[in-house]
């Protein structure tokens, strides 16, 4: 009996699985399909990649995509760090209303936060353009920085920081030497948390990019009336492949940070 | 912490200002107004009474809740299993699951349509096999498995966090004191996983309901969600009728996030494991 519900288990757990990889792996085994159709083996080959790299508009989509995710991240990275400090001297009270507030665009619908930005825009510069799509991805990407920093930095003991100013350390001194090193794995998975999520964003990029500018996810939108590309199938392996690589690196660091303590303190935020 | 530090939050105080109050006033003051300047309730009224608003939010809401329920029956038992796998290998079988929710979602949809096409992988299968083929492309069918593919992992984190931290003592009791499987199941195990369920369905229907871009790459535009109209009203520049619609969508996701507490953290936590 005890066996027979493991045996069950493990092909309930299986089943899953299978139906949430084929998707994937569909697309990384027919990206070396020689054959142009989706569902006669063609052979093995690199026809689908060399399609993708010769295909310029979804290479210059792909370029978008990645110097708009890094400069997002990087820009939100600052400002979300810059922030938890600050936010440690709020008063409690002020703090929680500040995260409430912050935390809006995770709730909220992607549709709504996308749209309310585009209205705002119009508004005010009449237009879309590169700097609004920047400026929304660092909206969308904000709170992933803050909820994996600032945890870090409330485990962070003032007194080491204080400890380096009276020994006559300039505060930006102090903060390289000692506050940085001790909430880095927090700043590192927060940009990278970020990073992944700019790079999968579809909705908010939608609405607030400008004409003529394409990340991929808009690109593969805007051209589904021509259906499935080959380069798609080489496009899909190599995003899963670069996105695999982001995730491990978080989980690396996500793992090798957490002392006991901070796993706790993890959980609590998590609930 | 040192109370000189307070201006390092400003750049993030006027981010969270300029980039998430303003232009949520911009909708609501589009919401209620009419083109000439004046204050209205028509774009709100509207919203709930044209009729083919009302058609797209009764296809809609079906559409969420069949998504969310599956997504449940499917998640609630895959939760309970894999928190009977060793301690050492859960975190990354958890991993694993939640891991084809990074593929990018466009693509996610691009090889769901590989899959039900009318020429697609099933219907090839089905065609070997001698069978009937399936229409599934372009239907309501199509974008319910989009939508359970896409959002089921945002399912499985809070329930297994939830399932994984039940006290196993109060299981074992409730069989030392004589109750059977079942009679455990249903009046110890799942009264203590509800938290996670009420969770994972707000994750889940969120989303859903608010949806346009999985509709319009595996419904073929054929099937007008509340999305879809609210992004056409957007892109024809139907500021004030759109600003209607989005207004209801932000009241349905306040009114589910206040009955289950969810206040966005978990979101952004349960992206890993």
């Amino acid at each position: 009996m005890k066996k027979l519900s493991a045996v069950l288990r493990g092909l309930y757990i299986g089943l899953i699985f299978l139906m949430l990889y084929l998707p994937v792996m569909l697309m990384i085994v027919l990206s070396f399909n020689e054959s142009r159709s989706a569902y006669e083996w063609g052979g093995f080959s690199f026809v689908k990649y060399e399609a993708l790299f010769g295909n310029e508009t979804i290479m210059e989509a792909l370029l978008t995509t990645v110097v708009l995710g890094f400069a997002a991240a990087a820009l939100a990275t600052l400002i979300g760090t810059l922030g938890c400090i600050g936010m440690l001297a709020m008063r409690k009270r002020v703090q929680k209303t500040v995260s409430t507030v912050a935390n809006i665009p995770l709730l909220n619908a992607d549709i709504v936060t996308g749209v309310s930005l585009m209205l705002f825009f119009t508004a005010i510069v009449g237009r879309m353009n590169s700097v609004t799509l920047l400026a929304s991805h660092v909206t969308l990407i904000l709170p992933y920085v803050v909820l994996n920093v600032y945890p870090k930095l409330a485990q962070f003991d003032p007194s080491v920081y204080e400890a380096a100013l009276d020994l006559g350390a300039s505060p930006v001194k102090a903060f390289f030497k000692v506050m940085l090193p001790d909430i880095f794995p927090g700043v590192l998975t927060g940009f990278l948390l970020a990073l992944t999520i700019s790079l999968d964003d579809f909705t908010i990029t939608y609405f607030t990019k400008g004409q003529g500018l394409n990340t991929l996810s808009t690109l593969i939108y805007t051209n589904r009336i021509r259906g499935i590309l080959p380069e798609y199938y080489a496009l899909a392996a190599l995003m899963f492949v670069g996105v695999l690589f982001l995730i491990l690196i978080i989980q690396i660091v996500n793992i090798r940070s957490a002392k006991p303590q901070a796993r706790g303190d993890k959980q609590r935020i998590r609930r | 912490m040192n109370k000189k530090n307070l201006w390092l939050s400003g750049p993030y105080l006027v981010w969270i200002v300029g980039f998430i109050l303003l232009p949520l006033v911009t909708i609501f003051y589009y919401g209620f107004t009419t083109a000439q300047g004046g204050f209205t309730f028509a774009n709100i009224i509207n919203a709930v009474t044209d009729s083919a608003n009302l058609k797209a939010i009764g296809l809609t809401v079906l559409l969420a809740a069949l998504a969310t329920a599956i997504c449940l029956l499917l998640g609630y038992p895959l939760a309970l299993c894999l928190s009977r796998i060793g301690l050492k290998w859960q975190k990354a079988v958890i991993f694993l699951f939640i891991l084809p929710m990074w593929m990018n979602f466009m693509l996610q949809m691009v090889a769901i349509n590989v899959i039900l096409e009318d020429n697609g992988i099933i219907n090839t299968i089905l065609t070997a096999l001698g069978l009937e083929k399936v229409h599934i492309a372009n239907t309501f069918g199509a974008i319910l498995i989009g939508m359970v593919y896409d959002y089921f992992p945002f399912m499985l984190l809070p329930l297994y966090n939830t399932v994984s931290r039940l006290d196993g003592d109060l299981i074992n009791a409730s069989k030392d004191l004589g109750a059977g499987p079942l009679r455990t199941f249903f009046k110890i195990t799942f009264p203590l996983s509800l938290p996670g369920l009420v969770s994972g369905a707000t994750m889940v229907f969120i989303p859903a309901i608010s949806d346009f871009a999985i509709a319009e790459m595996l419904g073929g535009g054929k099937i007008m969600l509340v999305g879809n109209i609210v992004e056409m009203s957007f892109t024809k520049g139907q500021y004030y009728q759109g600003s209607g619609l989005a207004i209801l969508l932000m009241a349905f996701v306040i009114i589910s996030s206040l009955i289950t507490g969810e206040d966005g953290e978990n979101e952004g936590g349960a992206m890993l494991p």
